[in-house]
Parts: structure tokens; sequence; C-alpha cells
């Protein structure tokens, strides 16, 4: 932590020196406005320093959109569009961006990738042929928006040599989907690929964790099996058996196939309505670090690792889609244990059949982080 | 539940009498007053590429929400990239079409939803000074008529927990000093009155887990001191002072979750199971009902209009039905084409009912409803028009279109 404060200073101090000066007022404005807060503080004084920066000439706005590398969300909107104000204007006036400053932001990755990508957008407005300079070198970018169209010629580049020169798309579309985050792009990349004869392994490519132990089903009627605290919330013992609604029940071995990771608990367990089932698995990492839970229920679910509730929701049947709650967790090094609790309502409708969940792991990019112990994957259908 | 005929007629004329009717400029979902029903008069009936066309400019993302007109100037909100997080509040000159300005957002809060839907589903506001634009990320951002950032709040960011993951999509409303957002979900809900002038929360109400997608509503007053805010829930309709919140009267039903109440003068139409006719008595500051039938006027999604007398409502397979809004009765019943997701609008005596398939029929409203043109827009249509100066103003995810008569 004191080590990444430290790198964050040093980004600073290098950022300041190297980007054209900020007139005092502007650094006071931007000051001023990552200084809003939560709740609407400090709104008041935002909107005095934003109409200062709105003002800036152009050519600071490299020195601007600076302002976005340590800002926070609330924070990085009013300085987002003061950028978009300031450059709109100089283009409806007939004035020009500084091209060549904003393509140098672009390029320097010790920016905050959201500020290099607005640069990028303002830089294809005065310069259309960027995109074949730069995205080039843009498939392993930080900002998951400039890899994403460095992806998409990937892609076109891809599907141009699929007539005649087969291994060359091959390894094209691969070095595609081995950069590709967003999961329409990773859809098309591994279709192609399939369609070329070659498998495809997406619970791996996204970090969805297959291997479970599953249990149930338990007693959920008239839902309060969500606040239920059953056998295996108290003490995680996979040898030890519980009472289920309709008598004992035993832990399971249960592998899902499907490529994003879906353990359907009607399959592993048992399909019917006010019932809960638990999965868990083990994670091993490397080193202590952090990462994200990303999951997905379209039932009411709590998730644990290493015996603490790090998220829960208690909320049926209203939707679900990839990366549904995203749950940043530290892992311990070693052995980590993740028990997920998924509840069936009564709900009777077909629509209401779904009962369980998808969970992976991965960085804040999405970027898939596997357990050391992963084994080659089951072959994905 | 029947009144004496006469004497219910004689309640709706003079109902009808006080209509509030906003001129010039269409502030909200369903236009200032949030009725769906406009004062302007020579809309064409009809239009195509080259015939009553005024303008036609493309958008960026994609979103079902409205257009409102404020001061000459067009506002339209939209969400693109992958995962919609891009918000966009777009601003055009209403005579000609032209980009005015634009600015953009970076969602706070989350993006789970319906991919019917959209992270620009609610309709931005406007009291005619500012500009409220909110999005299904619970962020809510105000700008003057020049685009400057007035202030902004990350409601989804503030409390997390507050989350539909089918969409969000009540549309804000702006009375005096308050916008109004209503955040009712399946998990922690609360609507809140924020300063228009610096965005903080001036009052906000916990309220009962259940989604709901309708909006608040305005229920005018003689003056606009006395302007109430309606609120729906699942199971009951909230009048409240949008000073602070308080509640005025409350009426308990089964209310439709994505249809939205609407007013014509004192008068009030509920969507449920049926629509509920209340009146509200300023005098007592309380409500009655005037009739309800139970499954008669049902709404599938759209809204119901009321104007001169008679109900509107869209309900399943496209049918409109007109009732008499003194009795309840039902009067005609015109099938329509498609299936219209948008709420229609009223004026010069037709209904322009848009569906999703980008078809827009007007129907001459009387004895009997008449469906007098159709025109094709060419992308499918999820927003219901917005009406002012002279012109109808319809958006796809692709397009924003003026409609109007050439001028002399």
């Amino acid at each position: 932590m004191r080590t990444s404060c430290r790198l964050s200073s040093a980004l600073i101090l290098l950022t300041a020196c190297t980007l054209p000066a900020v007139a005092g007022d502007l650094e006071g404005s931007l000051r001023t406005l990552k200084a809003v807060g939560p709740k609407g503080a400090g709104n008041r004084q935002a909107a005095q320093a934003w109409e200062e920066l709105a003002r800036a000439d152009a050519e600071q706005l490299p020195a601007i959109l600076a302002g976005l590398d340590d800002a926070g969300p609330l924070a990085a909107n009013w300085i987002r569009t003061a950028v978009d104000a300031v450059a709109q204007r100089q283009l409806q006036r007939g004035g020009k961006l500084p091209a060549a400053e904003l393509e140098r932001f672009v390029l320097d990755r010790r920016h905050a990738p959201r500020a290099r990508r607005l640069a990028y957008e303002w830089l294809l407005r005065v310069d259309p042929a960027a995109p074949q300079r730069l995205l080039a070198g843009m498939l392993d970018d930080p900002s998951l928006e400039l890899r994403r169209d460095a992806v998409a010629v990937r892609i076109e580049q891809a599907a141009a040599l699929e007539q005649g020169q087969r291994d060359r798309a091959v390894a094209v579309y691969q070095e595609a989907l081995t950069a590709a985050r967003d999961p329409d792009q990773v859809n098309l990349v591994a279709d192609r690929l399939r369609t070329l004869g070659l498998e495809v392994d997406l619970p791996r490519h996204f970090g969805f964790l297959v291997r479970w132990k599953v249990i149930g089903p338990l007693d959920n009627a008239d839902e309060k099996g969500f606040d239920a605290v059953y056998p295996p919330e108290r003490e995680l013992d996979l040898k030890a058996s519980c009472q289920g609604k309709h008598g004992e029940v035993k832990w399971i071995d249960h592998v899902t196939r499907d490529n994003y990771g879906w353990v359907d608990l009607n399959k592993a367990l048992v399909e019917e309505k006010s019932v809960v089932g638990y999965a868990t698995t083990e994670f091993v990492s490397k080193d202590r670090q952090k990462v994200e839970l990303r999951s997905a229920s379209y039932n009411a679910a709590k998730f644990w690792l290493n015996g603490q509730v790090v998220y829960q929701r208690n909320v049926n049947h209203m939707g679900s889609q990839m990366d549904q709650y995203v749950i940043p967790v530290v892992l311990n090094p070693g052995r980590n244990v993740i028990l997920v609790k998924v509840c069936q309502n009564a709900i009777m409708e077909e629509w209401a059949n779904w009962w369980g969940f998808q969970l992976r792991v991965c960085d804040a990019n999405g970027t898939a982080i596997l357990s050391t112990d992963r084994d080659k994957p089951p072959a994905a259908k | 539940m029947k009144r004496p005929r006469a004497t219910a007629i004689r309640l709706t004329l003079a109902a009808a009498a006080v209509c509030v009717f906003a001129g010039g400029d269409w502030l909200h979902f369903r236009g200032t007053d949030t009725n769906g029903v406009s004062d302007e008069k020579n809309l064409p009936v009809t239009f195509a590429e080259g015939k009553n066309v005024a303008w036609k400019v493309p958008l960026p993302g994609r979103g079902p929400s409205s257009p409102i007109v404020v001061a000459g100037r067009v506002v339209v909100t939209s969400a693109s990239g992958p995962k919609q997080d891009r918000l966009h509040v777009l601003c055009f000159d209403a005579r000609t079409g032209k980009l005015l300005w634009e600015r953009q957002l970076w969602a706070t809060g989350h993006l789970v939803g319906n991919p019917f839907g959209g992270v620009a589903a609610p309709t931005p506001a406007s009291d005619g000074r500012l500009i409220f634009a909110f999005f299904a990320s619970n962020d809510l951002a105000c700008f003057d008529l020049e685009g400057n950032l007035k202030w902004c709040r990350g409601l989804g960011y503030d409390w997390p927990m507050v989350r539909n993951d089918v969409g969000m999509a009540s549309s804000p409303l702006v009375l005096g000093q308050t916008v109004i957002a209503q955040l009712d979900t399946p998990g922690d809900s609360f609507v809140a009155g924020i300063n228009t002038d610096g965005g903080e929360t001036r009052w906000q109400i916990e309220r009962q887990k259940g989604a709901i997608w309708a909006s608040p509503t305005v229920l005018r007053g003689k003056t606009r001191e006395e302007d109430l805010v309606l609120l729906q829930s699942r199971s009951r309709l909230s009048a409240h002072d949008p000073r602070t919140g308080e509640l005025v009267w409350e009426y308990q039903a089964s209310c439709h979750t994505i249809s939205s109440v609407t007013t014509c003068g004192d008068d009030v139409y509920l969507p449920g199971w049926g629509l509920h006719a209340l009146r509200y008595d300023p005098a007592t500051r309380g409500v009655k009902l005037l009739w309800y039938y139970k499954d008669r006027f049902l709404s599938t999604d759209q809204s119901p209009v009321v104007h001169d007398g008679r109900t509107y409502t869209v309900q399943s397979k496209s049918i409109l039905t007109c009732g008499d809004a003194a009795n309840g009765e039902r009067l005609w019943q015109l099938r329509l084409k498609g299936d219209i997701w948008a709420t229609p609008v009223l004026a010069d005596g037709r209904l322009y009912c848009v569906n999703q398939d980008g078809l827009i029929q007007v129907v001459e409203l009387g004895q009997q409803g008449k469906l007098i043109g159709t025109s094709q827009l060419d992308s499918p249509v999820l927003a219901t028009p917005a009406v002012a100066d002279g012109a109808i103003y319809f958006r796809s995810n692709e397009h924003l279109w003026k409609i109007a008569s050439p001028q002399e």
C-alpha cells in the first residue's frame, strides 16, 4: 500500500514535470474539482471551479486531462466535462487542438486509462488517421476501450486472412482473443476459431471457476433461507452431512461444462422451488493479491471468502448478466476458500426456474487470474 | 363503482376546463405537465424523407429516453460503449438541428440491465433554466442551457445497493427548486428531492422494496406553490409536497409498475389492474375515488392520456381504448399495428402513437377513433415523442427527427 502511494506520488510529480505548466488558477480549479465527495459534497465550489477550467485554452487540454490521473469517480466527471467543453468550443470556433501533445498523452501509459481514451477521442476529431498509427500498439493497453478498438482491428485483419491464409488467420485471431476482455469480442473470436477447427477454453480465458462441491437442497420456505445460518456457514466440513429440506444431504462434486461457468443447481442438485443450495471451492493464490470476484445469479445469493461474507443480495429473478456483482477482495497466499449460497424462491412461472450462479476471479480489467492448481480444463461446449 | 351520470359529467367538464397546458417547451417525460398532452396545432399527419421532415440528426450510442425541448433547444440523452457506461447529454438547436453542445459522463453506478432498455432510459428534465440528465446508473447531472456543468450526483455511487438489475427507467421531475428522482428497486429504495441549484439533497423518503419503473408525476395546483408530486409504489399512490417530501395524501391500490399515473386538472388517473379515476380536493387536501373497473382500460407499458373528458389507453395487442373520463364507460376501440412501448401524445385533437417498429400512427379523436395517417421511421422507436413549437420530435437509438410542416 505504501509502495503504491509512493508510486502514485512519483507519477504525479513526473506528470507535472513533463506536461506544459498549468496556470495557477487551473491547478486550483482541478484541486477543487477533485475535492468533491459523496452526497453532493463540494458541488457548489466545483461549479465555480468548472467554469474557470472550461475557460482554459485548448493548449492546456493535456494538463487538464492529467488531472484525471488521481481523480475519484465523482471528480472525474467534473474534469472530463470540462475537457469536452474546452475542446468543443475550440473546434466550433474553427480553432485547432494540440494534436501532437494529445498523441503524446495517449501514448503515455502512466496516465489514467480513461484520460488517455478521452484524449484519443479528441485527437480523432482532428486527426482521423490516428487509429492506423496508434492502435497496432494497443492490444495490451490498460485502457479497455483503446484495447477494444485494437482488438477490433485484429479481428478485421484475421477475417480478411481466412480465405487462403488459414494459419495466419488463426494466429491473428488468437492474438485478438488473448487481448480481448469484452464478452462480445471474445465470443466473436471464439466462434471464428472454432469454425477454423480450434478448441477454445472460454472458462479459462475469463477465469471462471468450474470445479465445485455442492450441497442441498435445504429449506427456503417463506424465503427465510437467506438469513438462516445453516451448517455450511458455521463450519465448512466437506465430509459432514446436514439436514436438508427432505432429509440428510451431503457434499457432492460438480464440474460445470458451461462456457461461462454457470453452475446450474437444478441439474447439480435437484429442480425444486423454495430451496437453498451451497457451493464451495478452493482457490490457490501464488501470493497475497488484490483480485475481484465477479459473480452473477438470478437468485438471492451470499458470498464468503475465507469465512467472511464479502457480498450478499437478497433479490430474486430480477435480471442477471456476466459480472453482475464485482467484489473486490484480497486473497491470501496459498489456499483460499470460497463459499456461495444461492436461494431459490417459490415463484412457479417458467421465467423463475433458474437456480445457480457463475463466479470468476480476475483483476480490475477483467483479466483472468487462475488458481495455481488449476488443471487442464474440461473441454468447453 | 358507479356514480350518477349527470354529476359525473358536470365534475368532468369542470375538471377539463382547468386542465393545464404547457405551450412552447416540453420539459419532462410526457411534457411539462407529465400528461402527454400538448396545445400545439397544425402538426403534420404524415411525413417522409423530403416531406415535413425539418431535420434528422444521428445520435451516438442508444437509449429509449425521450427528447425534451427547452428554450429553443432539444436535449437528448444516450449511452454508449460495450457496457453503456458512457453517458451522453446532447443539446441541439431546435430550429436547425445543429449540435450546440455535447457532454459525456462516466457512469458511477451499476449498469446491469435488460438490453431492451438501456442505461439512457430515463428522460431528462428541465425547469426552463437548467437541464437535469438522469441515467439508469443513478447518475444525475445538472447543466445550464449552454452546457456548463452545475452539479453532479452519483446516487448509485452513494447508495450502491440501490440497484435494479432489470434496469432503472423512472424519469425525474422538476417542481420549483426541487428535482425529484424515484429510485424504487427490488432492494434498497428511496425517493429524493434534490436542490436544483446546488445538487444537495433537500429530502429523502425511504421506500419499501419493490421495483418501479413509473415516473414521478405532477398534480398541478392553482399556483406552482401548490403543485404536488405523485409517486407510485406497488401498493399505493402517494402525493407529496415537492419542497419537503411531506406526505399529503395516499390511495391504496395495486399500481402498475411501469405505466405512470396521469392527471387532468384535479383528476388523477392511476393505472393498475384497470384505471382508477380519482379526484383531488385542494380544500381538504384529500382524494376520493370517482370510478374504477377492474380490467377495464388496462395499459400494457405506456401511460394513459386524458383530455377533454376522454381517457386513452393502449392495452395488449395495441388496442387503443377511449373511455369516458366522467364515468369510466368504454366508448370505442381501435386496433393499431405493432407493439407500442412509447406513451402516445395528444395534440390538436389527434393522438400520435409510435410503435416499436418505428411506425407512427395518427388517430383523429372523436365519436370514433379514425386512423388518418401513418409514417415509417427507419429504425425502431421506444421513446415517447416530444411536442413543442409546432413540431413533433421522435427519437430512436440512431436518430432524432424534427417533424414539422414547412413554414410559409
